[in-house]
């Protein structure tokens, strides 16, 4: 615990304690549909952070997260409907198996020298064959998809992962919250540093006697081990999976441009972009709803020009200049 | 299977691979010498084929015919963007290279949502139906067109790098940009003719596979991943690469989709891509950097 906070400037511990206490609080106060924003903030600040541990620790880019979240979704809903297997049981079994894909695409990439642009095509390649697999992999439900029983309850069973939203919404924050411990106290360990090192120039770090080839390994496994968590938490919170939606591009980009906005490479970044991106998302729905558009696309063009502006005029995110102004920036790990 | 349904379908995917070897190319040279990842290519060939569409309603213009004055606007378009919106993204880091031009193919996408609605829309020309028959074997005649004028655009673009002063000044610049710079040459207007000569290929690219398969406005990310996959299998930064590979990848969607099922036939496309990723990292003809 004392490392995990050491180091903090007083203010920032505030900040933190307030932000805990108003998440904390949050069901108490919000409705149904804010609290369903809240859950998918959570979740892309969740998976966003996983992400951020291979790029923005280890600078390398994957393009291809949604590969993770969608085995790791069907690993445990597969062995929940199949075999009625405890939905913790199955996260192992889809952490193992995440991790031994993540481990594979590793050794194959990394063996051979494939880095930035090549690594990143090599990423997406693997989603989408795995999303044309199970397109076609009855057993699995094939494109018709698969569907775990949703029964009505008034309880709450953490043990089952069935019941309200606000378990969910608390197993989430909980995700949330050790992640970013966790990474916390990967950047302060030795790993951490050997991360950056290998992200600001691999060929100094290894002349420096740096194992960058296993630097890189360990991040690929923890990022995707615990991504696929979060694919876990996908299937018992969404009680359906379709392949072409799990597996696309499109959604391993949303789970990275929580991260980018928010600020690569920092801890809080991954967070506050994520509270950014989906609420933003959300309203524009609500007031396109509110102003009698319902024609498809303007929506997301308006959500791109969004990205584009934060893109050309913050180039390292939004927090950094937040942190700055608020007097937070006691991060040591700002990129840049 | 007879033996000539085989042939049938290779040759037809190796005349729609020269198309796809025309608009990765496009990709090609500007990734080969921007050193900029268009992840908007799809996007932008979905717009050119959108305009060819609108010209052939509007002017019963043949989207072969059409290709001149869509290159010519996607040349114009292309110009534009490097120059005004990629320019001060060259020395950034890749990844917000990527974010910008992914900002760009969402709003692309969504705005042709907008103006042309999800459907699927095509161009009749009088000559769709018609084929050459070559013993057993049957080739459409739209395919061979596409074929010949993505080879006559490919054949136009290898003569401007190679005996051109701005071609050999552009391929300068992509050799050793400091030396370009120290030279004299304007290596920002030569980035942004090259953006625009990439956009001009995929522009025309565009207008020949109109005659083949049908738009929707969502199918430009899938073209942009088909884009990067024959650039890599070809060989970073090789023209003659992309081509070869085009047809590579054309030939393997046919018979994949004939051997499998057609709508898993892009899995044998990943699978190449794999293959060549891990055995000949710098692509089938490239040089290895």
């Amino acid at each position: 615990m004392r490392s995990l906070l050491e180091g903090i400037p007083r203010r920032s511990l505030a900040a933190l304690a307030v932000a805990g206490v108003a998440l904390l609080a949050a069901p108490a106060i919000a409705d149904a549909y804010v609290l369903s924003v809240l859950i998918l903030c959570l979740y892309f600040a969740y998976v966003g952070q996983a992400w951020n541990i291979m790029m923005g620790f280890a600078g390398q880019l994957s393009l291809g997260h949604s590969l993770y979240v969608g085995v790791g979704a069907y690993v445990s809903a597969l062995l929940f409907v199949k075999f009625g297997v405890n939905p913790w049981i199955g996260a192992l079994a889809a952490i193992a198996v995440c991790t031994a894909l993540g481990l594979a695409i590793g050794v194959l990439a990394f063996r051979f020298g494939i880095a930035g642009v090549y690594f990143a095509i090599l990423t997406i390649a693997f989603a989408e064959f795995t999303r044309i697999g199970f397109d076609h992999w009855q057993w699995a439900g094939a494109s018709g998809g698969l569907f775990l029983p949703v029964e009505y309850r008034e309880t709450s069973d953490v043990l089952t992962l069935r019941g309200s939203p606000a378990m969910f919404y608390y197993v989430m924050l909980a995700f949330t919250v050790g992640a970013l411990a966790l990474c916390r106290l990967l950047l302060a360990s030795r790993l951490g540093y050997y991360w950056r090192a290998i992200r600001e120039d691999a060929a100094a770090a290894e002349a420096l006697g740096i194992n960058a080839f296993g630097c890189k390994m360990a991040a690929v496994a923890l990022s995707a081990a615990l991504t696929a968590l979060g694919g876990v938490f996908f299937a018992f919170y969404y009680n359906n999976l379709f392949p072409e939606q799990i597996f696309s591009i499109g959604r391993s980009i949303e789970i990275i441009l929580g991260p980018i906005i928010g600020g690569i490479g920092t801890l809080i970044g991954p967070i506050v972009g994520a509270f950014l991106l989906t609420p933003l998302a959300d309203s524009l729905s609500e007031l396109m709803a509110w102003l009698g558009i319902d024609t498809p696309g303007v929506k997301h063009v308006f959500y791109g020009a969004c990205l584009l502006v934060v893109v050309v005029f913050l180039p390292h995110g939004v927090w950094p200049p937040i942190a700055r102004l608020l007097g937070l920036d006691g991060e040591r790990t700002r990129r840049g | 299977m007879p033996l000539d349904f085989y042939l049938n379908a290779t040759l037809s995917g190796a005349l729609t691979g020269l198309v796809y070897g025309l608009m990765a190319l496009g990709l090609s040279v500007i990734f080969g010498v921007v050193r900029v990842v268009n992840f908007a290519h799809g996007e932008m060939m979905t717009a050119a084929m959108y305009v060819a569409i609108l010209l052939a309603s509007a002017f019963g213009l043949d989207p072969l015919v059409a290709m001149f004055p869509v290159g010519a606007l996607l040349f114009v378009a292309g110009y534009l963007l490097q120059r005004t919106l990629i320019n001060p993204f060259i020395v950034r880091p890749e990844h917000t290279q990527f974010m910008l031009m992914v900002a760009v193919a969402i709003i692309l996408v969504n705005a042709q949502l907008l103006i042309f609605g999800p459907n699927a829309r095509n161009v009749q020309v009088e000559y769709a139906l018609d084929s050459y028959a070559l013993g057993d074997i049957i080739i459409d005649k739209v395919r061979v067109y596409a074929a010949l004028a993505a080879l006559a655009v490919a054949g136009a673009l290898f003569a401007f790098f190679r005996f051109t002063l701005t071609g050999k000044a552009i391929r300068a610049c992509a050799d050793n940009h400091l030396g370009a710079q120290v030279v004299g040459l304007n290596v920002k207007q030569l980035y942004a003719i090259t953006f625009g000569i990439g956009s001009a290929c995929v522009g025309a690219a565009g207008c020949m596979l109109l005659l083949l398969v049908d738009v929707t406005p969502v199918q430009g990310p899938g073209y942009t991943l088909l884009a990067f996959i024959i650039v890599i299998v070809g060989g970073m930064g090789s023209l003659t690469g992309a081509l070869v590979s085009g047809l590579l990848i054309g030939v393997t969607e046919a018979l994949g989709g004939l051997l499998i099922l057609p709508s898993a036939k892009s899995m044998a496309t990943f699978a190449i891509l794999i293959l060549v990723l891990l055995f000949r990292p710098e692509g089938l003809l490239g040089r290895r950097a």
